[in-house]
């Protein structure tokens, strides 16, 4: 491998296994946790295996990426390893697209199909003769087939008051963000902090919002995630794209703690250009959830 | 995943001295980042998987060997059948490719090594951890999953016991693992060929884990959001997959076998490439249609995405539905026609020899037709409410992975194996190995075909006495098939720990860069690019 332009491949590397162990240890307490609340057991310790887990991740995130920035830095990386993480994030997106798509498929699944279907449209006659004669479907789905188990809730969140702001600062920080990899790319060091601040400001605004729209939901609107499937579809998909602009926004934030370090060149910083893919995409997801969950 | 955020323009690459044979003792193989390494622990981690599974279909052959219940608590036998099925798919085929996918593709396309070896240990790493989470759960209160390997709610959600949240966990790291082993062999494949080695020349093999590792990526997040929203309905109230919400059992279905029918072409197309690179060797002629071999793998890839709900005529979906996904699947045949034949025009007036690997591919391309056709039985759509939920379809799927994944499997072990030791295995033996495998699958699984149209229903461990007979062959052929694999094991030490020399290449025949290295392959191979003509 000692030839100029060849391709590196890194020797032994501790983090893997630490990586392993790290996410073998929390799902193991997070798994414990559920088990344990759903069982109501009081004096349960599950969370301290979790809280383990989670720091073994910590360390080999901070510890792995940290090693790639290095090696990155002094030059042991080629143009062929550029295109490596080029393609390995678009692949990884795609992945999350795939993720959203199934969930964006449960939601339209069952407004276009099942809840019809519960209240005899197609082929649902007998069903719903059978099982919820009462049963009328609407959408938003405020009384559910079985409104005693499920109680729906008793009003929805407008689409006009928080969403429509959170949307107009996801897509404003989608700007900024473009601006500062213009600047980035200008070399004007200066302008790309601003704007990398402006982002993640924006970002953390947003999470506030949709933190505070949560709040009025579970105190306000009886919308809760057993408020039937209109309430499970709604959490399910904001609650995943909020955790998704979470990761987004401490990417984001770690780009701007290299910057202030000096990473980065006007034509080489792909760790910056992949946060904003990320960006870029949660912001995608955010416009069809605008859409399809809260507009239409 | 995790090394994928950060990069350089290689202008100043420096020199990187610390390459020269493997590190000592067990941290070799913890920390490694070299693909023979990984793909060796891949190979052996699925062996070991593939004896776990089999003793638990071992158990179920001894519980049906005779009517009437008498080994096992049916709950029991609950979990067994569906521990078989999850451990065979995730635990042994699925890693047994990707282990052939380390070892091989790096050497077939002339990389130095996988693109992102330390993601790669991470992708290996994460299955043993996985593999205990899921086997642990047979030692919990309420015992492990029991609700079969496709977890259809509400049988997951309401009735599953507590250990189903660590089925979801292990379900979790599962697909984080192959997704990135899937994401690393696409980059190695579009950015690591060597120069001259155009996607038009790559062998079939690399070619079938392209595609194989595209639908990986495109479905295991598929599945991810589907154990998701079961461990929500079990733990936080949601209503995803229950009727009283609003939600459908049957949307578990769909999003299941989304997913679910990708993943059984996830575990046949390396089969495809495996047999496309033996076949010619052993046939001592090139492939007959490389070309339409690509476009046939490409178009089942395609049509693995939208012939989902022929998993569920039984369960009511509109008549329009029932329609579509009947015609979309028997539209399968057509591409997998193509290959059949081009195997075996390949093998047309050949000069054939058959060593193991030959045996174990003629073998593949004969049996899984069989299971190609009983495949196209099930696919009417009338007809599949006859056979639903019955050992026909266990057949069914048995055929196409026996002597589908696993036969082919075994032939690319034989195949690479002189490769991989420097040594020849032991010919007799193999061939003792197959005649043995390949007599006690079929006497296990041909007799379910009968019992299926017959009427016995699957997944239950006692059954009518007119089976009796048939239960009693399909269970000696099991016995057998089981043992025999010991024999496989033997086989693999004796040729690791000698034998005979293996020359660089050591089949007449074989075609590929992988045979231009000596055998056994050192352990950093084309550290500088060959050039591909």
């Amino acid at each position: 491998m000692a030839n100029e332009g060849s391709y590196y491949v890194p020797a032994q590397s501790k983090w893997p296994i630490i990586a392993s162990i790290g996410l073998f240890l929390t799902l193991l307490g997070a798994g414990m946790m559920m088990n344990d609340m759903s069982a109501g057991v009081k004096d349960s310790s599950a969370h301290y295996v979790f809280y383990i887990g989670g720091l073994l991740m910590a360390w080999m995130l901070f510890g792995w990426f940290g090693n790639v920035i290095q090696e990155s830095r002094s030059g042991l990386y080629s143009a062929q390893m550029d295109r490596t993480f080029r393609w390995g994030m678009f692949w990884f997106i795609f992945s999350e697209v795939m993720f959203f798509g199934a969930l964006f498929g449960t939601l339209f699944y069952v407004r276009i199909l099942s809840v019809p279907w519960l209240a005899g449209e197609g082929d649902g006659a007998m069903t719903h003769e059978l099982l919820w004669p009462e049963f009328a479907a609407q959408w938003p789905l405020m009384v559910n087939p079985d409104n005693d188990l499920f109680v729906g809730a008793a009003d929805v969140v407008d689409p006009f008051h928080l969403p429509l702001l959170n949307t107009l600062l996801l897509v404003a920080s989608s700007i900024t963000l473009t601006l500062a990899h213009h600047a980035l790319r200008a070399s004007n060091r200066v302008r790309v902090k601003q704007w990398l601040v402006a982002t993640v400001i924006l970002g953390v605004a947003f999470l506030f919002f949709q933190a505070a729209e949560y709040v009025e939901a579970y105190h306000e609107l009886g919308l809760t995630l057993s408020a039937g499937i209109y309430g499970s579809t709604f959490f399910l998909l904001t609650g995943f794209h909020g955790a998704h602009v979470t990761l987004g926004a401490i990417m984001l934030a770690i780009m701007l703690v290299r910057v202030h370090k000096g990473h980065f060149e006007a034509d080489n910083h792909f760790g910056f250009e992949a946060a904003s893919w990320y960006w870029h995409f949660v912001d995608v997801v955010w416009v069809g959830l605008f859409i399809f969950v809260y507009l239409v | 995943m995790s090394t994928v955020t950060d990069s350089v323009e290689g202008t100043d690459v420096k020199a990187h001295e610390d390459h020269h044979g493997p590190a000592k003792g067990l941290m070799r193989w913890v920390l490694t980042t070299n693909h023979k390494d990984i793909g060796s622990m891949y190979l052996w981690f699925s062996f070991a998987m593939f004896l776990t599974g089999g003793a638990m279909a071992m158990i179920i052959r001894a519980e049906l060997f005779q009517p009437g219940l008498q080994i096992v608590e049916p709950a029991f036998f609950n979990q067994m059948t569906t521990m078989h099925g999850l451990i065979m798919v995730f635990g042994a085929v699925m890693p047994a490719f990707v282990g052939l996918a380390n070892w091989m593709i790096p050497m077939m396309i002339g990389a130095p090594d996988m693109a992102m070896p330390r993601m790669n240990n991470w992708s290996f790493w994460i299955l043993p951890f996985a593999a205990v989470m899921l086997l642990s759960t047979l030692f919990m209160e309420g015992g492990g999953p029991n609700f079969g390997w496709t977890f259809y709610a509400p049988l997951s959600t309401d009735y599953g016991p507590p250990s189903t949240t660590f089925f979801i966990f292990s379900i979790h790291m599962l697909g984080i693992s192959s997704i990135m082993g899937a994401i690393n062999i696409i980059a190695t494949i579009l950015n690591l060929r060597a120069p001259g080695m155009t996607m038009m020349k790559m062998p079939l093999f690399v070619w079938t884990w392209l595609i194989t590792a595209y639908l990986l990526i495109a479905v295991m997040p598929v599945l991810a959001g589907a154990v998701t929203m079961m461990l929500m309905d079990i733990h936080f109230g949601t209503s995803f997959f229950n009727a009283g919400g609003g939600g459908d059992p049957v949307l578990f279905q769909h999003i299941f076998w989304f997913f679910g029918h990708p993943e059984v072409y996830i575990m046949i197309l390396p089969s495809f490439g495996i047999v496309s690179a033996i076949i010619p060797a052993f046939a001592r002629k090139h492939l007959f249609g490389y070309t339409s071999m690509v476009y046939a793998t490409a178009s089942i890839a395609f049509l693995s995405f939208i012939v989902w709900a022929h998993h569920m005529f039984t369960v009511g979906i509109p008549l329009i539905g029932e329609l579509f996904f009947m015609y979309a699947t028997m539209l399968i045949a057509v591409p997998t026609g193509v290959k059949v034949f081009n195997w075996v025009t390949t093998m047309f007036r050949g000069s054939m020899t058959f060593e193991a690997p030959m045996l174990f591919s003629t073998a593949f391309v004969v049996l899984f037709t069989i299971g190609g056709f009983s495949g196209l039985m099930l696919s009417i759509a009338p007809a599949d409410f006859q056979y639903h939920d019955t050992y026909f379809v266990v057949a069914h799927f048995h055929y196409v992975l026996v002597p589908g994944a696993i036969f082919a499997i075994f032939a690319a072990t034989y195949y690479w194996l002189p490769k991989w030791t420097g040594h020849m295995y032991d010919e007799t033996l193999a061939k003792v190995h197959f005649w043995m495998s390949f007599i006690g699958m079929n006497l296990t699984f041909f007799p379910m075909h009968f019992v299926g149209l017959a009427g016995m229903p699957r997944r239950i461990p006692d059954y009518a006495l007119q089976f009796a007979n048939f239960n009693e062959i399909s269970s000696i052929g099991g016995f057998l098939f089981g043992t025999t694999q010991f024999l496989f094991l033997f086989i693999i030490i004796k040729c690791i720990r000698g034998g005979e020399k293996a020359p660089a290449k050591p089949w007449e025949g074989a075609e590929g860069l992988e045979w231009s290295v000596p055998s056994p392959a050192p352990y950093h191979t084309f550290t500088t690019p060959p050039d591909v003509k």
